[in-house]
């Protein structure tokens, strides 16, 4: 059914990757203005203030290169071969030779509701890992589906880009945190010691400074989420591509979605990682800009059409 | 004197720009086409595994329904093809045939309920319906890779670098109208 219209989903799959580019290009920006904002307030020269970014870059690699190890010991996945899941790992298998990517390790996490999520900084050092409850629940079809999702994420460096993003946003808390302490206990000793013709210029550069370090971190967490949603429209089309069966991955949505069980070991700080928002959250226009996931309707309405 | 100086320096940048974007292109198209013969030999890898287990099926079988010639035959014969056959068309067209004979050979199988019950036989189906899967997926693979050098090699500007080293299409490895075809005709046998 997909094969008649592969035009519409290459289609979304380039316009997905366009958007991510802008998202993250904004996000960078943000960033860049929050580091000059403290190289002002701390008195550098403005033309070096940005060198104060890379403290928090290293601070940054740290965080990237052990990501994937912390994800799986917070969610308590227990890595599986062959011979104790020979099925899971047959179908991995057959669709990472679809999408041409190396064999991913695969882990279960014991847990009834049914979810999923990949991780790993590239194809080479990625991760699969699923709930029992997703094996139970799912009917084949269905949970190829998922996987094809998750390995979608890993062949688009979907991982990659979400940790990258994820690492920012905790830089970007740091750095207003940074900001706070300094305006309020070092620099405006400083300024006070300087003439008066500059104190109302370096006022209002506080004021800059002060309201950046506020909307900053906000401004990234709602760039994040947006960033991790279309990250999710973009795997269900992937994925779709590779099973060419977009069925399925509707069908294991709208279980996943009805399921009443709560994933136990799913907290905020890993919650974008999953195929299904693990969380159950209330509905309103606020919290669907800081969610980290497209409604699961909107999501099965566009598999459905493809 | 200035004005010949400009123009020269113009023309040189342009012409190296210009060198440079080819040699980008070059690249970028055997780049393409080592890609499409890995992708390749990911399908052949699994043709092989799927021949190799014949024998050994054809075997087991015989033991239990020996008079069922024309079928195993048809599995031996399409087996040979597929062994002899160079290039994907033709590997394409055999081991949709195979695929068609086997097809046969296990709705047939139906009848012997003893060969049903045989360890090894049902080991075999199993194997053979995995390296199955194997292949149409690693197929898939492959003629994303072949759409994707095709297209280059044909679109402006980067078929005139193919014109000149003469790069070649890569064949498709078609399997679904002839797959869709041996349904019916499985559906169809009598039992």
């Amino acid at each position: 059914m997909t094969l008649e219209q592969p035009v519409l989903i290459y289609d979304r799959i380039a316009g997905n990757r366009r958007n991510t580019f802008i998202l993250l290009t904004l996000f960078v920006l943000v960033l860049a203005g929050l580091s000059m904002a403290i190289g002002i307030v701390i008195g550098l020269p403005i033309p070096f203030a940005p060198i104060l970014i890379v403290p928090f870059v290293i601070f940054a690699f740290i965080s990237y290169y052990s990501s994937s190890r912390i994800a799986l010991g917070i969610s308590g996945a227990k890595e599986v071969t062959r011979e104790q899941e020979p099925e899971l790992v047959r179908k991995v298998e057959n669709l990472c030779i679809g999408a041409g990517l190396p064999m991913p390790k695969v882990y279960v996490i014991e847990d009834g509701s049914p979810n999923a999520f990949a991780t790993g900084r590239d194809p080479e050092h990625a991760s699969v890992a699923v709930t029992r409850g997703l094996l139970d629940k799912l009917e084949p079809l269905e949970l190829e589906g998922v996987l094809a999702h998750e390995l979608s994420h890993i062949g688009n460096y979907d991982i990659r880009v979400m940790t990258m993003v994820v690492v920012l946003i905790g830089l970007a808390a740091l750095m207003a945190d940074f900001m706070f302490r300094l305006t309020f206990f070092g620099a405006g000793r400083r300024s006070s010691n300087r003439g008066k013709g500059g104190g109302g210029a370096i006022a209002i550069i506080f004021l800059i400074a002060i309201v950046g370090a506020i909307l900053a971190p906000i401004a990234a967490q709602a760039i994040r989420f947006a960033i991790s949603r279309q990250r999710e429209y973009l795997a269900d089309a992937s994925g779709a591509l590779l099973t060419r069966h977009p069925e399925g991955l509707a069908r294991a949505l709208e279980k996943m979605a009805a399921d009443p069980d709560p994933l136990e070991v799913a907290n905020k700080a890993t919650a974008h990682l999953y195929i299904n928002n693990p969380l159950r959250e209330h509905k309103s226009w606020l919290n669907n800009m800081f969610t980290t996931h497209p409604p699961i309707e909107e999501r099965v309405k566009l598999l459905r059409a493809m | 004197m200035l004005i010949v100086l400009i123009v020269l320096i113009v023309l040189l940048a342009v012409v190296i720009i210009a060198g440079l974007a080819m040699l980008g292109m070059y690249n970028g198209l055997i780049r393409a086409r080592v890609r499409t013969r890995e992708a390749w030999s990911g399908i052949d890898v699994q043709l092989k595994r799927r021949a190799s287990l014949i024998p050994n099926l054809v075997e087991t079988v015989k033991g239990y329904a020996a008079h069922e010639q024309e079928v195993l035959e048809n599995v031996t014969r399409a087996r040979a093809q597929l062994e002899q056959a160079g290039g994907a068309a033709q590997a394409a067209q055999a081991d949709n045939m195979l695929t068609s004979a086997l097809r046969t050979l296990f709705a047939v199988s139906e009848n012997y309920p003893q060969l049903r019950a045989n360890e090894n036989f049902l080991a075999l189906q199993k194997e053979l319906a995995d390296v199955e899967e194997k292949i149409a997926f690693s197929r898939q693979f492959y003629n994303r890779n072949v759409m994707d050098f095709n297209t280059r090699i044909q679109v402006f500007p980067s078929v005139i670098i193919a014109n000149m080293f003469n790069f070649e299409r890569f064949d498709f490895f078609e399997a679904e109208e002839t797959a869709r075809e041996d349904v019916q005709v499985s559906f169809t046998q009598p039992n």
